[in-house]
């Protein structure tokens, strides 16, 4: 079937070395689904929107000017004014940082616990399997925003607290897939090798199972990325960790709702909407990587 | 099947067992002082003290877990401290408005969803295809706090077409006698047809809204079941003796596809108890989300406690709903149970 030529560029990249594999390979990946190139383009603006964004918006996104409040998009303000007269277009701009820095935070916080104790889980197999199991299992017995509700009740009204409560909710998510994917591997080829050439069992996990379950992983989290963003903002959205003044989407919707009946439609609308395409954005970059990394999932 | 259905109930205790746990954990964590915070900022220190022993948080901690299990087996979850009135009698009040806005929100996106998951594997790669994998991955996507507001400013505010977002009811209606406090049946058992109008206006838009949200995994895992299904040598065999293609469909692959699709359900009734509470807030809707968003918002901690147990063990009841429905449907689960 496959010619010479025709060898996917894939097989090509694992021949070619350091930055030049990694651009063959996601040039491979945006011909093959020009979606997931566009998310990713998308995922690139809307870091850079975080990075270097509060130094490129044309108004102070805290200052108010009364005189303006409830102006309409204009060419002065893009995105119109708000009850306070501040610019809409700069403060999502400028929201993008927070919003995005409570995701990854509590990505990167699930991706440590509940990868760590469900590839333990998976490998040790035994109490360790049962303790993380229960845990799950009772996590999933909630609800899970009102859980985070509950906890961001009782934790205290913070935006750390926010952090927490999105990781501890995605955790049975994380734990799942670590556990039965150690477990897949616990009796492989390469872990007995491992193991014959003198290993400790905590050497095997850590350098052994947790590297090969790694792109796996890495899917889970870009396709858990946009719940935890839509998390986060829902919780701002009815009040919690973020307060105002801070730009924030959730809360800037929130802030908007009010105007809505009124007609004053782009206080709501802006902040939602880029909310939306940035959890669109991380929905479709994982699903494209999860077509790459584990073509037997898809639906 | 009676002991099937004691088996699955006898499963469901350790998940409730440990909801009872968490939320008591919860209450502990508080930062500072648990008696200080139930007893409200304005408390004095004599006062913080009266609560301590009245909440008997001045006992060790199997005495105080103990004392919260009594509690909740009498029926008691505390009392607001905005209201002073007990949580479990205003929980309860505003209990129905939350499950008929769920219900009816579920009901729709199944009348939707399912039959676009089985025309998209069906006529797998046509238009119907595309647009639901577009439809199903934004569907997901959606804020519902911000498509609510949407729908409220196109159909509200543009069009005219639906009421004010304010609640249940127009203010110039009374609610139906109470019955079964959902308000589109107990006007229509009360034969007043101008109040489960009004009723089903206001229903709308939070319905269409919380719909929406809750259409896109359903469609997703029906489109894919029953592309599994349709590849399936039973299918190929149905098919090769002659069968109509309705009827291979519909009586074959459909009721094989339906098991997952089923299973979805849970989680999917997860999400729509989330979303549930935001939908409140944005129309204003007089159920138990919005209860609790009020107390959190005013520090008042009771009403949040009960709102997260009461929600954890009605999720708990409808996964065991959902697996007995499993039973159900799937006749092996029966020999094996």
């Amino acid at each position: 079937m496959t010619s010479i030529a025709e060898i996917p560029p894939v097989v090509q990249s694992a021949r070619a070395h350091g930055l030049k594999a990694v651009f063959q390979h996601a040039r491979y990946v945006m011909r093959e689904n020009p979606v997931t190139g566009f998310a990713f383009l998308m995922f690139l603006f809307f870091v850079l929107c975080a990075t270097i964004g509060p130094w490129l918006v044309p108004h102070d996104p805290l200052a108010s000017n009364t005189a303006q409040a409830l102006k309409p998009p204009s060419a002065l303000n893009w995105f119109g004014t708000d009850q306070l007269g501040r610019d809409i277009f700069s403060r999502v701009v400028v929201a993008a940082r927070l919003d995005l820095a409570i995701a990854i935070s509590s990505v990167l916080l699930v991706f440590a616990f509940g990868g760590l104790s469900g590839v333990a889980a998976g490998y040790f197999g035994g109490w360790t399997d049962r303790i993380v199991g229960r845990i799950c299992d009772t996590i999933m017995a909630f609800p899970l925003f009102v859980l985070a509700m509950g906890i961001v009740a009782a934790l205290g009204n913070t935006v750390t607290n926010i952090v927490i409560a999105t990781a501890i909710i995605n955790y049975p998510l994380y734990a799942r897939l670590a556990r039965s994917e150690a477990n897949v591997r616990r009796d492989a080829g390469f872990v007995h090798a491992a193991r014959l050439s003198g290993n400790s069992e905590g050497r095997i996990l850590l350098m052994h199972i947790l590297p090969n379950i790694l792109p796996i992983m890495m899917v889970q989290v870009s396709l858990t990325m946009g719940y935890a963003i839509l998390n986060a903002a829902g919780l701002s959205f009815i009040g919690l960790g973020v307060r105002p003044p801070t730009p924030e989407w959730g809360i800037m919707v929130a802030e908007g709702a009010s105007f809505i009946v009124s007609g004053e439609w782009w206080i709501a609308f802006f902040p939602g909407l880029t909310l939306m395409l940035a959890v669109f954005c991380f929905n479709l970059l994982g699903d494209g990587l999860r077509d790459i990394v584990d073509p037997q999932r898809r639906t | 099947m009676l002991t099937m259905i004691a088996r699955r109930m006898m499963l469901a205790i350790p998940s409730i067992v440990g909801v009872i746990v968490v939320t008591f954990l919860l209450t502990r964590v508080l930062p500072g002082d648990t008696a200080a915070y139930f007893a409200g900022p304005a408390a004095s220190a004599q006062a913080v003290e009266e609560v301590r022993v009245k909440l008997g948080l001045d006992q060790s901690i199997p005495v105080q877990f103990a004392s919260y299990v009594g509690d909740l087996l009498r029926g008691d979850l505390g009392a607001s401290l905005t209201t002073g009135r007990p949580v479990v009698t205003e929980l309860a009040a505003r209990l129905p408005a939350s499950t008929e806005l769920t219900l009816a929100a579920l009901l729709l996106s199944l009348v939707i969803a399912v039959p676009l998951g089985i025309i998209a594997a069906v006529r797998n790669d046509s238009w119907v295809d595309h647009f639901t994998r577009i439809f199903t991955t934004a569907g997901v996507s959606l804020p519902v706090f911000f498509t609510g507001l949407l729908f409220v400013y196109v159909f509200y505010f543009l069009l005219g077409w639906a009421p004010a977002p304010l609640g249940r009811l127009d203010v110039f209606y009374s609610s139906p006698p109470e019955w079964t406090g959902f308000f589109l049946i107990d006007s229509l058992v009360a034969r007043e047809w101008e109040t489960f109008r009004a009723a089903l206006a206001q229903l709308a838009l939070p319905t269409i809204t919380l719909a929406v949200f809750s259409l896109a995994p359903i469609a997703r895992i029906t489109r894919a079941s029953m592309l599994n299904v349709l590849a399936s040598d039973f299918v190929r065999t149905a098919r090769a003796a002659g069968l109509s293609g309705g009827t291979v469909v519909m009586r074959y692959a459909f009721r094989n596809a339906l098991l997952p699709v089923i299973t979805t359900l849970g989680m999917v009734f997860s999400f729509l108890l989330g979303a549930n509470v935001l939908v409140e807030k944005v129309f204003a809707w007089p159920g138990v989300g919005s209860y609790a968003v009020e107390a959190l918002l005013a520090s008042d901690y009771a009403p949040v406690q009960g709102f997260v147990l009461v929600m954890a063990i009605l999720y708990v009841l409808v996964n065991l709903a959902i697996d007995l429905l499993y039973g159900v449907v799937d006749p092996r689960m029966k020999v094996e149970g």
